[in-house]
């Protein structure tokens, strides 16, 4: 949603700024002042920033979500082993503590940086606009950002990414998608993940899980996928190809407009509003 | 528990609104949200004397309009509510919707009192 055109007024809440709604009134003596603006409005801006920071280097930005333990490090390991001949990759890795996984991506030889959240339950643009000061994007194709496990907080916070995947691990059950819609409706590729336990675990059903993700309207495509034995693995990395493709594409249409030069001093980033 | 990141940054958009509109008070915060915006109401009243201590909003009377989630059939037209996690269209049962309403999380707007000020001066 944008602050200009009246985009913000939505069915929900055109009725409350209509002539005699809610937010009409006033007292005397005091001054009403509408404003619309998302309550993450400076979150959104700096996510705004960074896209255009990836999009300046023509780098594809993908931002994974999942709960604790669905499998996100061993998914970019994976990858990094499948597809990091042919790709530059970068990640960015996202925990309350820990440079854990930031190391395991490491021993791989690709670059990770870790950001410690403390007690903060997800990532937001500005944690990753700090983590791109240590990272020359000139020299990736694709910066994985890897969120804190958490199936609901970072739903609300764009990052400046370009695309969003949720992985759902077999052990968690089909019906995810339904228990926290907020998350699922976000992804643009829902990722089962650990399938190699699906012949155990016989109570997930794929296409149930499926269904529940139709059922909040989402289109998102669905691939089944292990990270141990590396069934699905081709799905994957076709789909990520895709949008590398597709973001350059896109840039070529529609190319950055200049003037927006950026070495990077630090300037405040509060919004003039 | 992202409630108090999110009132923290809506006390900053509340307190540059104020100072730029040279209020010494704002009295009312009016904030739209929907079921699909993730925000746990109750929590997010929970964190607001925790945001708001020592502001200019203070003692603000924090109104909190819930919205209804509202789809549009991309199949038949029909618009119909839903719930978060059935988003398929009422008429015909299409799951091909797009969401028209209930993902908000939006500041609608603020009741400030001017600093020296007594007179009524309302702005729309």
């Amino acid at each position: 949603m944008c602050d200009t055109c009246g985009c913000n007024i939505t069915h929900g809440n055109e009725s409350l700024i209509k002539p005699g709604g809610k937010l009409e009134k006033t007292e005397s003596g005091r001054e009403a002042v509408t404003v619309l603006h998302s309550l993450l409005h400076e979150n959104d801006h700096t996510a705004q920033h960074n896209r255009e920071h990836f999009d300046q280097h023509n780098v594809l930005a993908i931002n994974l979500m999942s709960s604790p333990g669905a499998g996100k490090t061993a998914l970019l390991e994976a990858t990094i082993q499948q597809m990091g001949e042919g790709l530059r990759i970068a990640v960015i890795e996202g925990d309350l503590e820990t440079e854990n996984d930031a190391e395991r991506i490491r021993k791989h030889g690709v670059k990770a940086i870790q950001i410690a959240t403390g007690s903060a339950c997800h990532l937001d643009a500005h944690m990753i606009h700090d983590a791109l000061h240590n990272l020359d994007l000139s020299e990736y194709d694709i910066v994985f950002i890897e969120n804190v496990g958490n199936l609901v907080c970072p739903a609300s916070f764009d990052l400046g990414q370009h695309v969003n995947v949720a992985l759902l691990s077999v052990p968690e059950g089909d019906d995810k998608p339904a228990k926290y819609p907020v998350m699922f409706r976000t992804a643009d590729l829902v990722m089962i993940s650990k399938c190699d336990l699906l012949p155990i675990l016989d109570d997930f059903d794929p296409e149930r899980a499926k269904k529940y993700l139709r059922d909040i309207a989402s289109d998102a495509p669905v691939i089944a996928l292990s990270s141990k034995n590396l069934a699905g693995m081709n799905n994957w990395i076709e789909w990520v190809t895709q949008q590398i493709e597709q973001r350059i594409a896109y840039l070529e249409e529609n190319p950055l407009q200049t003037g927006h030069h950026h070495h990077h001093t630090h300037h405040d980033d509060n919004a003039v509003l | 528990m992202h409630e108090l990141a999110i009132c923290q940054s809506l006390m900053e958009q509340v307190e540059s609104i104020a100072d730029e509109r040279d209020a010494s008070r704002v009295t009312s915060i009016t904030i739209g949200m929907g079921p699909l915006a993730g925000v746990e109401v109750q929590l997010l009243k929970n964190a607001y004397p925790i945001a708001s201590a020592g502001t200019v909003a203070e003692d603000a009377d924090l109104v909190i309009e819930q919205l209804p989630i509202k789809v549009r059939c991309n199949q038949c037209g029909a618009e119909s509510d839903a719930l978060p996690n059935k988003l398929t269209c009422q008429q015909c049962g299409d799951w091909r919707t797009t969401l028209i309403s209930g993902d908000e999380m939006m500041l609608m707007s603020l009741e400030l009192e001017k600093k020296n000020e007594s007179a009524s001066d309302v702005v729309h």
